[in-house]
């Protein structure tokens, strides 16, 4: 007699694997998995045929060679003499740089317009709404194409600035705002810079010992600390007085101009007038270098400029011939100072810690200072108002996930609208906000990939457009650019993980 | 979704294969037309008319051979790629030749495997300034910014010029001539430099063609001329020496207007009588009709007729032939024998 309940004690059928249900799932995927693989070697083995039909190899040996081509912008040493390799390694750090500028930007426009959106005020947040739609609804070439436009058509010729011609510079002739980019004061370093670096990371240092004094009182006492005067008056009265302290003393002293080839005891301007080229050896970003060129620009005298990295390496250049002029410290052993230079009457001071270094107009262009270019300008305004469109969005929604019950909570217990805001409803909208501001970050990040459109010389320009047409090698060239491309975007996403991990409800 | 990345392959592999090595002639000659490769905007050189017909120099090219393969010279799909696009275009099978004012160099002829079959025009690259800078050499501008179309041997020759003078620049890279032009003309760039054909072909586009000067300088050697694929040699004979064919034909007095009365019977000149078929088989050495010379002669002219059209002293680009002059006349345009 048998029993329904008994397995058939017959081993295990090839029929089973599709009619039995345990197996069947198990068999399809084996199969589906079988497929994929078999595609995926027939794609690889017919770009193999096809590169090898066409007599070209795979190889990155192409990064070692010499790259031949400019870059304006560059964050890194690098000219035409370079290679590949590191063209491609300046292109990246300019995507990062205009990537990391967007996504701050993004985030500040974003939080402003998603609260503003909410504003009773109707003019404000019908303003912020006619932005976010206007934003988020225009494809994000349009928005570069249009702000670069702007400012190379809207803006003056660098020539312009010169006497007559109708343009002229700001914020008390320190900026100038022309066709090929904003010119801003650049810092230069001087002498005591190292002391002032030591005295910010000691009031930083202290401006987290207050905070975390004046959160512990309250916990305490319910006393509310000026947390905002504090965390202002430690980080700038230490930093003011340093460098009140070291300009004044250090920054005062004076030293001598040396020249190869002059008269003892003549003037700058005696000296300029008898030498055929000036080529100053200095050390760039040094307020040493800055006092030096100023000098030089107040006696109108034209120079180049011969970079050095070390006073030593100065006085090797001048006694090897490379530059004619230079300027030492006083103290400067008179045995170390190059054979045959004679020091001027003029001297230069040695300058403060710290000192700006306005642009003004060279030749064809300004000269000195930094140069915000346009292109970079116009990729990363657009890129970050059209993110910063949908992280409005991201931000309202985020703001009115919380219950209006929790604000009327708040401002029963008396806490002002602003602190309602800070304290209460952000730290639980940023649950909703986080995880899709992670997908608008990578987006802004790959969108950074449009910057040829402005001739931005990002990854996709250099890596991906110059090299890959002088060398050939597309495939290699585009591997290298999705494999960038792929790592940042899991950098910036694990990033960002790691942050939504800390302001998720904790459970406990 | 396995099933939408196997078929996604299954398509990225096709396109792939579609670009797998084939008979050229034969693809053109089944898909009725020529896809040729052109700038995408050069006055005088190749740009769309009002009627939004190609014309140009190098676009005759495209023309002429398209009438030799398929007695058409109407049946060309025009390609406009930018310095950047243009490799890529032709070696994935997109174009069939590229005419698009390409300079002839080792690396592109070896190393990126393509063939160039001649050149249609010897150029060299200069600057272009404002007038009002006052600048009268290369050498002046130092500090200067200058705009440059990138992926380019031009951006290549503007470096090495710089270096070697031992002076500085701010390149500014553009990706066509267009917004090369409109970044120049407002002021964005102090200089813009291109072949000196180009520089030519875009003054004359200017308002105030007179308020700029081509410096004096040619700092580069730029034989520009069409290229097809390495590897399909019948293809590259044909598109030789249908270039060829329009040199010869200016040479022996060929032209639109008598091709046809001299291709009627054999003359008394048998090197013209071979060229365009009523003597000999030389259309059937390079797989095609005997009337093929006839045709692309009839497309657009001979080499001379082509060059005075186009960019000659007579249009607004008004290039002299210089160089460009046939061998006869001092240049270097000169046709191997049609024998």
């Amino acid at each position: 007699m048998t029993t329904t309940s008994d397995a058939p004690k017959a081993g295990f059928r090839p029929s089973q694997l599709i009619y039995d249900t345990r197996y069947r799932s198990l068999t399809i995927q084996v199969i589906a998995f079988i497929a994929l693989m078999l595609g995926l070697s027939w794609l690889v083995s017919n770009t193999v045929a096809n590169l090898s039909a066409l007599g070209k190899d795979f190889d990155f040996g192409f990064l070692g060679q010499r790259a031949g081509y400019d870059i304006n912008q560059r964050l890194i040493e690098y000219d035409s003499a370079s290679s590949h390799g590191r063209a491609a390694l300046v292109g990246i750090l300019n995507t990062l740089l205009v990537a990391a500028l967007g996504c701050v930007l993004a985030t500040i426009v974003g939080v402003l317009a998603g609260v503003l959106r909410l504003s009773k005020n109707w003019l404000i947040a019908k303003l912020m709404a006619v932005y976010v739609e206007g934003f988020r609804n225009i494809p994000v070439l349009l928005w570069i194409l249009l702000i670069f436009a702007l400012m190379t058509e809207a803006t003056p010729q660098p020539r312009d600035f010169r006497e007559g011609g109708g343009a002229s510079m700001i914020f008390g002739d320190t900026v100038a705002i022309t066709n090929r980019g904003v010119f801003v004061p650049a810092p230069a370093w001087g002498n005591g810079s190292l002391i002032l670096l030591i005295v910010l990371v000691l009031s930083l240092v202290a401006v987290w010992g207050w905070r975390r004094y004046a959160h512990k009182t309250q916990e305490e006492t319910g006393r509310i600390l000026p947390i905002g005067w504090g965390t202002l008056g430690l980080l700038v009265v230490p930093l003011t007085i340093a460098f009140l302290a070291l300009s004044m003393t250090s920054g005062r002293v004076t030293q001598p101009i040396y020249v190869a080839g002059g008269i003892e005891g003549a003037s700058l301007a005696e000296f300029g007038a008898a030498q055929q080229g000036i080529n100053a050896c200095a050390v760039p970003n040094s307020t040493e270098s800055l006092n030096l060129r100023r000098a030089l620009r107040a006696e109108g005298l034209r120079f180049n400029v011969v970079p050095v990295t070390t006073a030593e390496e100065a006085i090797a250049a001048a006694e090897a011939g490379r530059c004619n002029i230079l300027s030492l410290p006083a103290s400067t052993d008179a045995a170390t100072v190059p054979a045959g230079a004679v020091a001027l009457s003029d001297t230069i001071q040695r300058g403060s810690p710290v000192q700006f270094e306005s642009p003004v107009l060279g030749g064809f262009n300004f000269e000195g200072g930094l140069q915000l270019r346009n292109s970079l300008i116009a990729l990363w305004l657009a890129l970050s108002l059209y993110t910063g469109a949908f992280i409005a969005e991201n931000v309202r929604g985020g703001i009115l996930s919380v219950s209006k019950g929790q604000t009327e909570a708040a401002f029963a217990l008396g806490i002002k609208p602003s602190r309602t805001m800070r304290l209460v409803i952000l730290p639980q909208a940023l649950r909703v906000i986080i995880p899709p501001m992670i997908s608008q970050y990578l987006n802004l990040t790959k969108n950074s990939s449009l910057a040829i459109a402005v001739g931005y010389m990002d990854a996709r320009s250099t890596l991906g457009g110059i090299t890959i047409n002088q060398t050939g090698k597309e495939l290699e060239g585009m591997l290298l650019l999705g494999l960038f491309y792929l790592v940042t975007s899991l950098v910036i996403s694990s990033a960002m993980n790691l942050y939504n991990s800390r302001v998720k409800l904790k459970e406990r | 979704m396995k099933k939408s990345v196997i078929f996604g392959a299954l398509t990225a592999t096709g396109l792939l294969a579609g670009a797998a090595q084939a008979a050229t002639l034969d693809d053109v000659k089944e898909r009725g037309e020529l896809n040729c490769g052109v700038v995408t905007g050069l006055a005088g050189f190749g740009a769309p008319d009002a009627n939004g017909v190609w014309e140009g120099f190098d676009v005759a090219v495209c023309r002429a051979v398209a009438a030799a393969v398929l007695g058409d010279p109407t049946a060309v799909n025009f390609v406009p790629t930018t310095g950047q696009t243009r490799f890529t275009a032709l070696a994935s099978g997109e174009i069939d030749v590229l005419a698009r004012n390409t300079t002839w160099t080792f690396s592109r002829d070896t190393d990126l495997k393509f063939d160039f079959i001649g050149v249609n025009y010897y150029d060299g690259q200069g600057f272009i300034v404002p007038t009002a800078l006052g600048v009268s050499s290369a050498k002046d501008l130092d500090g200067a910014t200058v705009c440059i179309q990138t992926g380019t041997t031009t951006e290549l020759n503007l470096a090495d010029f710089f270096r070697n003078n031992n002076i500085s620049y701010e390149p500014v890279p553009v990706e066509t001539n267009a917004e090369a032009q409109q970044q120049y003309l407002a002021g964005a760039c102090d200089a813009y430099t291109t072949d000196a054909s180009g520089l030519a072909a875009t003054r004359a586009t200017f308002e105030n063609p007179g308020d700029h000067v081509i410096l004096p300088e040619i700092i580069s050697k730029e034989p520009l001329g069409p290229l097809v694929r390495h590897g399909d040699n019948e293809w590259g004979d044909i598109v030789r020496w249908t270039l060829n064919a329009l040199i010869a034909a200016e040479e022996f007095g060929v032209t639109s207007a008598n091709v046809s009365e001299l291709a009627a019977a054999p003359g008394t000149n048998p090197e013209v009588n071979r060229l365009l078929g009523t003597e000999g088989e030389l259309g059937a050495m390079i797989g095609l009709e005997n009337d093929w010379a006839k045709n692309a002669i009839a497309a657009g002219g001979n080499y001379g007729e082509i060059f005075e059209k186009n960019i000659g002293e007579n249009t607004p680009i008004g290039l002299a032939r210089g160089l460009n002059a046939q061998w006869t006349n001092g240049g270097l345009i000169y046709a191997p024998p049609f024998r």
